[in-house]
């Protein structure tokens, strides 16, 4: 059984305009799978589908067997965390540890554990010593880590994180890419909504691409960005690296490249088979 | 072309908001006209506030204590209002609704309130936004709710606005940060446009691969301090000292770092675009496969 099944979904906002027409696609328990395509074609009304948010207009949602539309928001929310695009849609306490500890207190859990979880996801996400800071008085950045934080303590088995390295620094991607890595570890699935195919190529194993409400391609991120011709019709670009290996194929440089790590390590090798 | 006219001279710069510690320290370039300048470094380190001590917002709008001087367009920002200044230098904020006057129902309204503020004729108005929402590709959008733009849209209407005012000098704040692959490209093509037509161009940009394409030259900045600057390739081949600030120079770069003793080339002359490294790798390849 697939942690979360979509089957034939069909979403409207308005009964007008159909944002998802028929998309059926399963997760598996420890997945790290990126949801991309241009604005507007389904990506966030799909993922709010994972966490019952929003409910299917026709066609069903099954989190752990369970129909989303049988389900409560609140119990959904232990298995299915979502991190919101916007910090601001999110984040309502005065502290940055009120903030954290709001889901477990919430969810009825002892004061110790509550305590405990709370510590332990600000440190995860590297917000030790921000406790007692207004979350308003974080950067953008330090934002989107403590709206993760706020999931994290609550100890979901999914992670849906919609577009978490917008406003980012350099050094701010890193930071989410190596929490994603972790969770992703420590038995998480985790959903990543973004545009940032760099980002894609280091964190995700699998890629969906979503347009007009549809799901165009569903496959390994190794594969997804030899589809060149699919690609620019989505206006999609891969990242830099996986494009000059594309263009080095004929050098028997592998086209599946993904990272500057695994470019200058397929280099390396093919220099030294030469020298020989 | 870019000729010798200095349009910005910074001289030993520092600056403090009120109650803080300095976000600025000792800060020096100059900047010639028609030049497009990057302004790159971490989150907090002082990118913004340098964009605002060129129009004038610092110190006037902000306060602070204040050392050495800015210099745009002949201008001493302590000594001229931000009204004069903005006649010279307009600035783009990262968010265009912040930009935005809020009052505006219109495309076309909202290019004029600047202008209307300043106490432009009507019909010397008609004929700057016509011009201004031509330079950034929005005409025909006249009648439009700014609100109703994609945000790729926003930003360029939020660069018309400062264009309307016919600046020389354009300072942008991380104005692609907030948009969808498809705003950013509209905004990086759009800034590069004005940069042809002669536009001098400050822009604090995370987006590495577009100023190593579009830039002239780039200054780091990183702890309130200008860590280094120079010419786009020279400060992009530094990828050590980048890498250790937190900042991914191009991927294409950083690879030649690492393959520095397979490649045999020196840092200064690792290529910064994709097309560069192409034909370097396709010619070392290719020598390699014979």
């Amino acid at each position: 059984m697939k942690l979360i099944e979509a089957e034939d979904v069909w979403f409207s906002y308005n009964h007008e305009v159909m944002a998802l027409k028929g998309v059926s696609l399963g997760i598996g328990k420890g997945e790290t799978v990126a949801l991309i395509g241009q604005n507007g074609g389904g990506k966030t009304t799909l993922a709010k589908h994972f966490n019952g948010l929003l409910k299917p207009t026709k066609g069903r949602v099954l989190v752990k067997g369970v129909e989303t539309r049988t389900l409560p928001a609140n119990k959904l929310a232990f298995t299915v965390g979502y991190v919101f695009q916007n910090p601001a849609h999110q984040i309502f306490s005065s502290k940055v540890r009120d903030e954290v500890s709001f889901g477990p207190h919430n969810a009825g859990l002892s004061s110790d554990e509550v305590e405990r979880r709370t510590a332990e996801a600000i440190e995860k996400v590297g917000l030790k010593g921000y406790e007692d800071v207004h979350p308003y008085d974080l950067d953008y950045g330090k934002q989107k880590l403590l709206t993760v934080a706020s999931i994290m303590s609550m100890n979901p088995e999914v992670y849906c994180l919609d577009e978490p390295t917008t406003g980012q620094d350099h050094k701010g991607r890193w930071m989410v890419a190596d929490l994603i890595h972790r969770l992703n570890d420590s038995g998480a699935t985790v959903v990543v909504i973004t545009h940032d195919m760099r980002f894609v190529a280091e964190v995700a194993k699998r890629v969906v691409l979503i347009a007009d409400g549809r799901i165009l391609a569903d496959m390994p991120t190794k594969e997804i960005f030899e589809k060149s011709e699919m690609l620019r019709s989505a206006q999609i670009k891969p990242p830099q690296i996986t494009e000059l290996a594309h263009s080095l194929t004929r050098y028997n440089v592998p086209a599946s490249i993904l990272t500057v790590t695994e470019m200058a390590d397929a280099l390396q090798s093919i220099l030294r088979l030469h020298q020989r | 072309m870019v000729g010798n006219i200095i349009a910005i001279t910074v001289q030993d710069f520092t600056y403090a908001y009120p109650n803080h510690s300095a976000v600025l320290q000792e800060i020096n370039f100059e900047v010639r006209k028609s030049e497009m300048v990057g302004i790159i470094g971490p989150n907090g380190a002082g990118k913004s506030t340098l964009c605002k001590s060129l129009n004038g917002l610092i110190p006037h709008f902000y306060g602070g204590s204040i050392a050495g001087s800015v210099t745009v367009a002949d201008m001493d920002t302590m000594k001229h209002s931000v009204a004069e200044l903005s006649l010279k230098v307009g600035l783009v904020f990262q968010e265009p609704s912040n930009q935005f006057s809020g009052v505006s129902t219109k495309v076309d309204e909202e290019v004029a309130f600047g202008m209307s503020m300043m106490g432009y004729p009507r019909e010397e108005m008609r004929p700057r936004i016509e011009e201004a929402l031509h330079a950034v590709g929005l005409q025909g959008l006249e009648e439009r709710s700014p609100y109703e733009l994609s945000g790729g849209q926003q930003q360029r209407l939020a660069i018309a606005t400062v264009l309307a005012v016919r600046p020389e000098i354009i300072v942008m704040d991380e104005p692609t940060a907030q948009l969808d692959p498809v705003g950013k490209t509209e905004v990086l093509q759009t800034m590069r446009d004005l940069n042809g037509k002669g536009y001098t161009i400050i822009v604090a940009e995370h987006e590495i691969e577009a100023m190593a394409a579009f830039a002239d030259r780039i200054l780091v900045l990183d702890h309130a301090e200008i860590v280094t600057q120079g010419e786009t390739r020279k400060v992009l081949n530094e990828v050590k000292k980048l890498k250790q600030m937190g900042i991914d120079p191009p991927s294409v770069t950083e690879l030649c770092e690492i393959l520095r003793g397979e490649l045999k080339i020196d840092e200064g002359k690792f290529p910064i675009e994709l097309n560069e490294a192409i034909s370097l790798f396709s010619q070392v390849l290719g020598e390699h496969a014979k």
